[in-house]
């Protein structure tokens, strides 16, 4: 075997070189703060919106004069969904980056072991999209969401399956995640409180990146179910809905937040088969008064801001404001002042409890038109 | 269980089985020729569901609305450009490694699988990708609710997959071409001395690979609708398990392979539980491993002196 030809050491030292001296240029005058998703894999749409978002509202404050002076550099994390590369990347965000503050992560799965990370470290995250209740229930003191929790959307779909859809027999299908799995089990909680659970006529879970959903559709058809709940994202949403559709089952179809993403329609393969599914969210970010401006500066520069996006732009909104309140980037300070303070977002007023839950959220539900655009239910 | 539901299960898993099958064929044959396996056999499978979506947007864009005339042209381009790339991944990622041991071109086919993924992502966003659902047609037996159904385009992933086997088996079995491919497989510096250009030979196995990883492509772009730059992933190693367990390096092995795969999965799943049918498909790969090494129809691997 040959050895490496000599110019080309030269040339990985060079670059070495290189990487750790831009690392070290301007580390005086700019707060580093990361941002940390699925940047790649099979779920990296989630993470292009935190980083759109986040770096359009870094732009946007760096452009009002920065944090108490000094201007904002974000840091990407890609954590691929999977909880080890998380742990792995907050890790290297804190150690190499030196971040202040890190917004993210996006699978709950992913979120609960990094959040330990960074609450040892005594830094403040706020997650724009992971509602599993585990994520703010561990007493970690500098960890907040931007989001709700699924023990509040899951029993607003039970309540909904029991009371107005009057479902007789729920199959109860999950990706075998921390975020798809926890809210499907909020969903049976609710309605073991009901006095429903015996209704439920099948619990399973899919795998994550499978297209074929046809066996378990065919499973349900043999189970006689009327109404499916669905836990997890939109990649798996749309084609479990198209099939359930193309095998002839006109059952009730319910999701939650994660699914409730117009990229469902294409993933689907046409509005044809998301008509008429609910899916349960927080109130759509577009459409809030105060988003209105940056709603159109985002859209303007080519990207439309669906999903988790404002909610990262809110969450990077919510650490500059405490910077900028508390004169400080120690975790327990800016979370101290968090929860006593309420911040002005791209979402509207944001306060928090003591455990790093907004105080604010209200679920409601949504349904699917035929032109493949989704309406908020009226009561 | 009823009826209509265990033949529903069959039908399910024979769809799924016959993809596995179509892209197993890639793993297979060069895992024959050059004793590698080329992990970057998956993303090409990938590639080849965009240029799909590429070709009939752009056929229905120039007003083409003849849709056997459009899946033609699709499938044709679709196999041309797949293809292509398959050559250029050899030439690239595996050609220069050829007198390397033999980790070197599997860390270089990871490496490509990497390049392929990312690449798409960075040049088509990584959201889901779509086709519009083109051919409704199903057909239905039996009456009322208890139906079992099978939809045109899974008639045609059968149908497909089991002519491209067949046109596939005689092309290695009858003709020069196929003759020149074996013997290479036997003896690569052998067939070289009697005069077989056996780095083309390598070339046009890739080549063929590529090609059916495109049928492949096309089918299931036209079935489930969507893809992600990531669809190669999981299905790539469900083709591969396929690949195994028929006998990796053997033809037929790949296509039974994939169909034993694909039914075991819709079966376990019906029958038993779906969160458990990867655990049983692959428990069914030890088992089949343990009592035949080499796989379902694999011949054991002969000591070269």
């Amino acid at each position: 075997m040959d050895h490496p030809s000599f110019p080309r050491c030269l040339l990985a030292v060079a670059l070495a070189g290189g990487l750790s001296l831009s690392g070290l240029a301007g580390a005086a005058d700019t707060i580093k703060i990361g941002v940390a998703g699925p940047m790649t894999g099979g779920y990296a749409a989630f993470g292009e919106q935190f980083w759109r978002g986040a770096s359009q509202a870094a732009e946007d404050i760096n452009a009002a004069g920065g944090i108490n002076g000094k201007q904002i550099e974000l840091v990407k994390g890609d954590d691929a969904c999977e909880p080890k590369q998380a742990t792995a990347v907050a890790n290297r965000l804190l150690d190499q980056d030196k971040v202040a503050a890190v917004v993210g992560h996006f699978c709950s799965s992913s979120t609960i072991p990094a959040s330990e990370v960074y609450a040892d470290a005594g830094v403040l995250v706020i997650t724009p999209g992971s509602t599993n209740p585990k994520v703010t229930e561990r007493g970690l003191v500098t960890v907040f969401r931007m989001c709700g929790r699924d023990d509040q959307q899951g029993p607003l779909a039970a309540d909904f399956i029991v009371k107005e859809l009057k479902a007789k027999k729920i199959a109860v299908v999950h990706d075998k995640d921390t975020y798809g799995q926890g809210i499907a089990d909020a969903m049976r909680d609710r309605l073991k409180e009901l006095k429903a659970d015996n209704r439920v006529v099948l619990y399973e879970g899919l795998t994550r990146g499978e297209k074929d959903f046809n066996a378990l559709v065919t499973k349900i058809k043999a189970s006689g179910a009327d109404t499916v709940y669905f836990g997890g994202l939109y990649n798996e949403a749309g084609p479990l809905l198209r099939q359930l559709r193309e095998q002839g089952l006109k059952v009730n179809f319910l999701s939650g937040d994660g699914s409730l993403d117009p990229a469902i329609v294409t993933a689907a393969g046409g509005p044809q088969f998301v008509e008429g599914a609910y899916m349960t969210s927080v109130r759509e970010a577009r459409n809030i008064p105060a988003s209105q401006a940056v709603v159109k500066k985002m859209k303007d520069a080519g990207f439309d801001p669906s999903g988790f996006t404002l909610y990262a732009y809110a969450s990077l909104q919510a650490i500059a404001d405490s910077m900028k309140g508390a004169k400080t980037s120690d975790g327990a300070k800016l979370a101290k002042w968090l929860k006593s303070h309420t911040v002005p977002t791209v979402l509207g007023p944001k306060s928090w409890d003591g455990k790093g839950d907004l105080k604010d959220t209200s679920f409601s539900l949504f349904v699917w038109e035929p032109d493949g655009t989704y309406k908020e239910m009226r009561k | 269980m009823d009826w209509h539901i265990l033949a529903q299960q069959l039908v399910n898993g024979l769809t799924l089985g016959s993809i596995y099958g179509l892209i197993a064929i890639g793993y297979t044959m060069v895992y024959g020729i050059v004793g590698m396996i080329n992990f970057a056999h998956g993303d090409v499978y990938m590639i080849s569901a965009y240029v799909t979506a590429i070709c009939l947007a752009v056929l229905f864009s120039f007003g083409i609305d003849s849709l056997p005339f459009a899946l033609l042209a699709t499938l044709a381009t679709t196999m041309l450009i797949t293809a292509a790339y398959g050559w250029t991944i050899e030439r690239i990622a595996y050609r220069p490694l050829r007198g390397a041991p033999r980790l070197a071109p599997l860390i270089s086919a990871i490496g490509m699988s990497l390049v392929l993924q990312n690449g798409v992502q960075l040049s088509q966003g990584a959201k889901t990708q779509g086709v519009p659902s083109l051919i409704p047609a199903t057909l239905r037996f039996g009456e009322g609710n208890d139906f079992v159904q099978i939809t045109l385009v899974q008639c045609m992933i059968v149908v497909v997959s089991l002519t491209s086997m067949a046109a596939l088996t005689w092309l290695i079995q009858r003709t020069s071409l196929g003759r020149q491919c074996r013997a290479t497989q036997q003896d690569r510096r052998m067939a070289a001395i009697l005069g077989i250009d056996t780095d083309r030979i390598i070339s046009t196995v890739f080549v063929i690979g590529a090609a059916m990883a495109a049928i492949a492509g096309v089918l299931v772009t036209l079935n489930y609708g969507s893809f992600d730059f990531y669809i190669g992933f999981v299905t790539g190693i469900k083709a591969f398990t396929a690949a195994v367990l028929g006998g990796i390096g053997s033809l037929p092995g790949a296509m039974l392979g994939g169909l034993i795969l694909g039914l075991s999965e819709a079966l376990f799943s019906g029958m038993v539980n779906t969160d458990y049918k990867d655990v049983f498909a692959f428990s069914l790969l030890v088992l089949v491993l343990i009592f035949r090494p080499t796989g379902l129809l694999g011949k054991p691997e002969v000591e070269k002196v």
